[in-house]
């Protein structure tokens, strides 16, 4: 039975997605107030339908209704119930069914917190959002329909792949798209804007917290992939520069470029074609993404099935979508009037510089990802781009970023004066080059990269509290109150510095120190690492729910307790598959991560790592997506918040 | 002047576009080989029978082309193509066959159990004869012209449609050339 | 009807299966002796792509034809060639197709100084823009941007 209800809230969410598409467009052009409030309508109901449909899926997983084609095919009765009902969104149909849900949420939220929006800015909004609604509610239905019957149903489905049954799968793509899809918001704000002919700093003011809301989730997302790749690929690595991971960088890149000039456009009216189109180019790259996982375009360690008939449909929506908005820029962004005039050295300025290298960052990524497929289109030769030339573009581009990040709240905004500035920094700038001096000294020439690490790591760690010390010395006759009264937006913005600074630390440490083994071992065998002894105390077979494992346990004394580490490589009958699970003792000041493989003649290879500070990659990251989250959670950034901005933009005329 | 900026982005999405469309149906796995155009490296593999002559590259220099199979026992889609390779022989195409990554033992018994459609069969139980010439996986058949250049590798099975589609035009061509 | 058969576990998400089990795939018995050439070897096999895999190189890759390769280059570093050699080795065999570091040619100038020009470009961009935002520079402005500043300064009064 799920599956035809789940069918037939899908086909009504499609009908409730055209009427909303059409309802508050054409009621926003003819001031027409009960069709905007149907757009409104049709936005709430169509979210509460896609919701009805991912139900009946998730219900489909969950008792195992092998008679839903998707579910036969993902999910086995032995799986968990944790993984059956995180495979709802294991396969690219059901994903995809998350991706309109995530939409149509979103839309529904517009449409219900939206109450002190312009009406016709808020219908346009529902209008477009209701435009992408309709076209990916098409793609689902007719091309990767989520619900299509087997009959007869076999008895047993086909176990989910093993890799994806892990915790990592329950929450990793739901917070990215979340991130990903949640831009469609912006992108909706800048398409109706653009309708409009008014880009002002109400409109910034509306559109930040659906930023941050799309980029706090996105952040999280990201951080967590790279931390399940780390324990899951089982050889240690955080990032691969796979296409599939640029695919959710680029947004992220391009979206926290977009957080920073709305900041600007919001206080001061700057830049306000240029964030227009930062949002517009956002969601696009968002929709590059997903094209580029699903077409097969490109070769991926995490590709779906690639299937070119759905790469045709998603560009096509791309075409659509992005071409029309770009097409609108291009006639109605010339007339959008600048704002208020500054110094170079302000605000304004700091946040102009974290955009071009935001966007030249993005812009590295992007020829990264995409050059393979412009070569072979220009000459036929095949070419491939991997760390090594990320490594070589990318990093050098993103140090220049690192230093300046700290200034950039400490500026005054309209204008400062670099004597001043750098009197306010004195402390972060202090610390940051007596770490540098200590480390050099340490370290040498040899390590001087690494003394630069540790010291842009203080640079932002203790810079990025520099704010609050600003803050608090300007009203320390009240501390109490002036601590007590220091805004959210101030703390997140705190958070996010601070978070990028153990981002920093993490990477210098995992570079500058990371050591690895591999050897044969037997058990009883012991051998020096990394400054701990280790011992294979045993090796040997293990049942699980649904795999076998070759186990093995080393001790490991070093400084510290003595503890253990547990290492399996487990073979899925069901899915005639293997992985291979490492052991991690997880530190502040550093990983070990041991990994048991296949048997030799002399016992066992065992490979062994020790990633120094590389748990403050992640810290780092979460960190920052928690910085995102309580600046949403601010007073003045609450969606709906009663605004009484002054118009800095007007109209064209043509208005 | 300025107009031309707002422009900009439409006009570099539409290149783009057009990028992803004429990408959309390649097929990003496949590898053209570092070979054509080039002669065999010279290679000197030994014979999967005993009493045999082996395989050389000096083989693919007697003024005919000639289609150069690899393959191996173990591998699955071989023995799709294997009956078609056998078709082909009877038709007089010329094949030479290189047997990758297994005893000769193993190749000599998949020859006699299946057929041989080889006019010369070389052993390559390590492997290295084929990495010479940027073999990757089994089956690939390779193309190789009267003066012993390849022209053109093919991977995966020999299919009749593989044949009548890509290989056998190509070999007439390099028939009717000097 | 149709059944489903094993190839389903072809649709899904993750394609990382195709390795089997993905481990860093170096094996105690193909380590040089000498720790200065094996360090040498790992850092050019991170350099090197696996042709049968998805997306990774060499040196993480536990493929046969990998494994095959990492000891085929670490004999060519043994033999003493320099590391553009025994990555020539490699890719004359394989194509640039295997290079995780593209090579700077005509056709990659895009690719490697396309993020400089991004940088210089949006530079020069971002420059004009902040001297048309700055009150001071105003008087050295052209006619034109004169003009247009001067209606800036009357829209932000108006306010």
């Amino acid at each position: 039975m799920s599956a035809e209800v789940g069918q037939f809230a899908l086909i009504l969410a499609l009908l409730l997605a055209l009427v909303q598409s059409v309802a508050p467009l054409v009621g926003a052009w003819r001031r027409d107030g009960v069709l905007m409030a149907v757009g409104r309508q049709a936005a709430l109901l169509q979210g509460g339908f896609v919701l009805l449909a991912f139900g009946c899926l998730a219900y489909a997983y969950v008792t195992c209704d092998f008679s839903t084609a998707l579910v036969a095919r993902h999910s086995h009765t032995t799986q968990p119930l944790a993984y059956r009902f995180a495979a709802t969104w294991g396969s690219h149909e059901g994903s995809m069914l998350l991706w309109v849900l995530i939409l149509a949420v979103y839309g529904a939220g517009v449409a219900f917190f939206g109450g002190t929006l312009r009406e016709t800015l808020q219908a346009r909004v529902l209008g477009v959002q209701g435009l992408v609604g309709v076209a990916f509610l098409a793609f689902l239905i007719f091309t990767s329909n989520p619900f299509l019957r087997l009959d007869p149903a076999p008895i047993e489905g086909t176990e989910l792949n093993p890799l994806l049954q892990d915790p990592g799968l329950v929450l990793h793509p739901p917070l990215l798209y979340l991130g990903y899809v949640g831009f469609s918001v912006a992108f909706c704000f800048a398409v109706a804007a653009l309708m409009e002919g008014r880009v002002d700093a109400a409109w910034a003011r509306w559109v930040r917290p659906w930023v941050l809301a799309a980029w706090a989730p996105l952040t999280a997302g990201i951080t967590l992939g790279s931390a399940w790749a780390y324990y899951e690929l089982g050889w240690g690595g955080w990032w691969f520069w796979d296409p599939v991971e640029n695919a959710s960088l680029m947004p992220w890149l391009l979206g926290t470029a977009l957080l920073h000039s709305a900041l600007v456009l919001e206080r001061r009216g700057a830049l306000a074609s240029w964030t227009v189109l930062l949002a517009i180019l956002t969601f696009s790259l968002s929709l590059v993404g997903t094209f580029l996982v699903r077409s097969g375009i490109l070769t991926s360690v995490h590709a779906f099935a690639v299937d070119p008939e759905r790469g045709v449909f998603i560009l096509g929506i791309i075409a659509l979508t992005t071409g029309a908005s770009l097409a609108l820029y291009a006639w109605r962004a010339p007339s959008i009037r600048a704002g208020a005039l500054f110094q170079p050295l302000s605000r304004e300025g700091g946040v102009t510089l974290n955009n071009l290298f935001l966007t030249a960052l993005t812009a590295t990524v992007f020829l990264g990802t995409f050059s393979p497929v412009f070569i072979e289109m220009l000459n036929g030769d095949k070419i491939s781009v991997g760390p090594p030339y990320y490594n070589r573009t990318f990093a050098p581009l993103a140090v220049p970023l690192l230093a300046l990040v700290v200034f950039g709240p400490m500026l005054n905004w309209k204008r400062d004066e670099v004597r001043k500035v750098v009197q306010r920094l004195r402390i972060p700038l202090g610390v940051a080059g007596i770490v540098l001096l200590a480390a050099a000294l340490f370290g040498g020439l040899k390590g001087l990269a690494t003394a630069g690490g540790l010291a842009m790591s203080a640079w932002l760690i203790v810079g990025s509290f520099a704010v609050l010390g600003r803050r608090w010395w300007a009203g320390r006759a009240y501390l109490a109150r002036s601590v007590a009264t220091t805004p959210r937006s101030v703390w997140g913005l705190v958070l996010s510095h601070a978070g990028l600074g153990m981002l920093t630390l993490g990477i210098t440490g995992v570079t500058s120190w990371e050591s690895d083994k591999v050897l044969n071992m037997r058990p009883g065998e012991t051998v020096e690492f990394a400054g701990r002894v280790l011992t294979l105390q045993s090796l040997e077979m293990a049942q699980g729910p649904n795999y076998e494992a070759r186990r093995g346990i080393l001790i490991v004394r070093g400084p510290g307790p003595d503890y253990s580490l547990r290492s399996e490589r487990r073979f899925y009958p069901s899915a005639q598959s293997q992985t291979t699970e490492a052991g991690i003792r997880v530190g502040f000041l550093g990983n070990l991560y041991v990994s048991v493989g296949e048997e030799s003649e002399q016992g066992v290879i065992v490979r062994l790592w020790h990633h120094p500070l590389i748990v403050w990659i992640w810290i780092g990251g979460f960190v920052m997506s928690i910085g995102g989250l309580v600046s949403l959670s601010d007073r003045r950034l609450r969606v709906g918040a009663a605004v009484k901005a002054r118009t800095i933009l007007q109209p064209a005329a043509a208005e | 002047m300025k107009r031309i900026l707002f422009i900009l982005p439409v006009v570099g999405f539409a290149v783009l576009l057009g990028v992803f469309f004429a990408g959309l149906g390649r097929d990003p796995r496949a590898l053209p080989s570092a070979f054509v155009g080039k002669p065999l490296p010279a290679f000197q593999a030994p014979p999967v029978r005993e009493g045999d002559a082996g395989l050389s590259n000096t083989d693919f220099q007697r003024g005919e082309p000639v289609l150069l199979n690899v393959f191996a026992s173990w591998c699955g889609p071989c023995r799709v193509e294997h009956p078609v390779l056998m078709r082909l022989r009877a038709q007089g195409v010329a094949i030479h066959g290189l047997d990758w990554k297994e005893d000769a033992a193993a190749g000599a018994k998949w020859l006699v159990d299946n057929g041989d459609p080889y006019i010369r069969v070389g052993s390559d139980p390590t492997g290295r004869t084929g990495i010479e010439f940027g073999v990757a996986g089994v089956p690939e058949t390779f193309v190789i012209d009267r003066h012993g250049k390849v022209r053109y590798r093919h991977v995966g099975a020999v299919t009749s449609d593989v044949w009548e589609t890509k290989l056998r035009p190509l070999m007439e061509e390099l028939r009717s050339e000097p | 009807m149709r059944r489903v058969l094993p190839l389903a576990p072809a649709f899904a998400l993750l394609a990382l299966l195709l390795l089997a089990s993905p481990a860093a795939a170096v094996n105690p018995d193909e380590q040089l002796p000498d720790p200065a050439q094996e360090a040498r070897a790992v850092e050019l096999s991170r350099e090197l792509r696996c042709v049968v895999c998805q997306n990774q190189s060499i040196d993480d890759s536990d493929a046969a034809l990998a494994r095959d390769l990492r000891i085929i280059l670490r004999e060519r570093i043994a033999a003493g060639d320099t590391d553009k050699q025994a990555i020539d080795h490699i890719v004359a065999r394989y194509g640039s197709f295997v290079q995780l570091r593209p090579p700077v040619r005509g056709d990659t100038l895009a690719l490697w100084f396309g993020p400089l020009g991004v940088l210089v470009l949006g530079g020069v961009g971002a420059y004009l823009y902040i001297r048309s935002r700055t009150p001071a520079a105003a008087a050295a402005l052209t006619a034109a941007e004169e003009a247009e500043a001067a209606e800036l300064l009357k829209t932000d009064k108006a306010d």
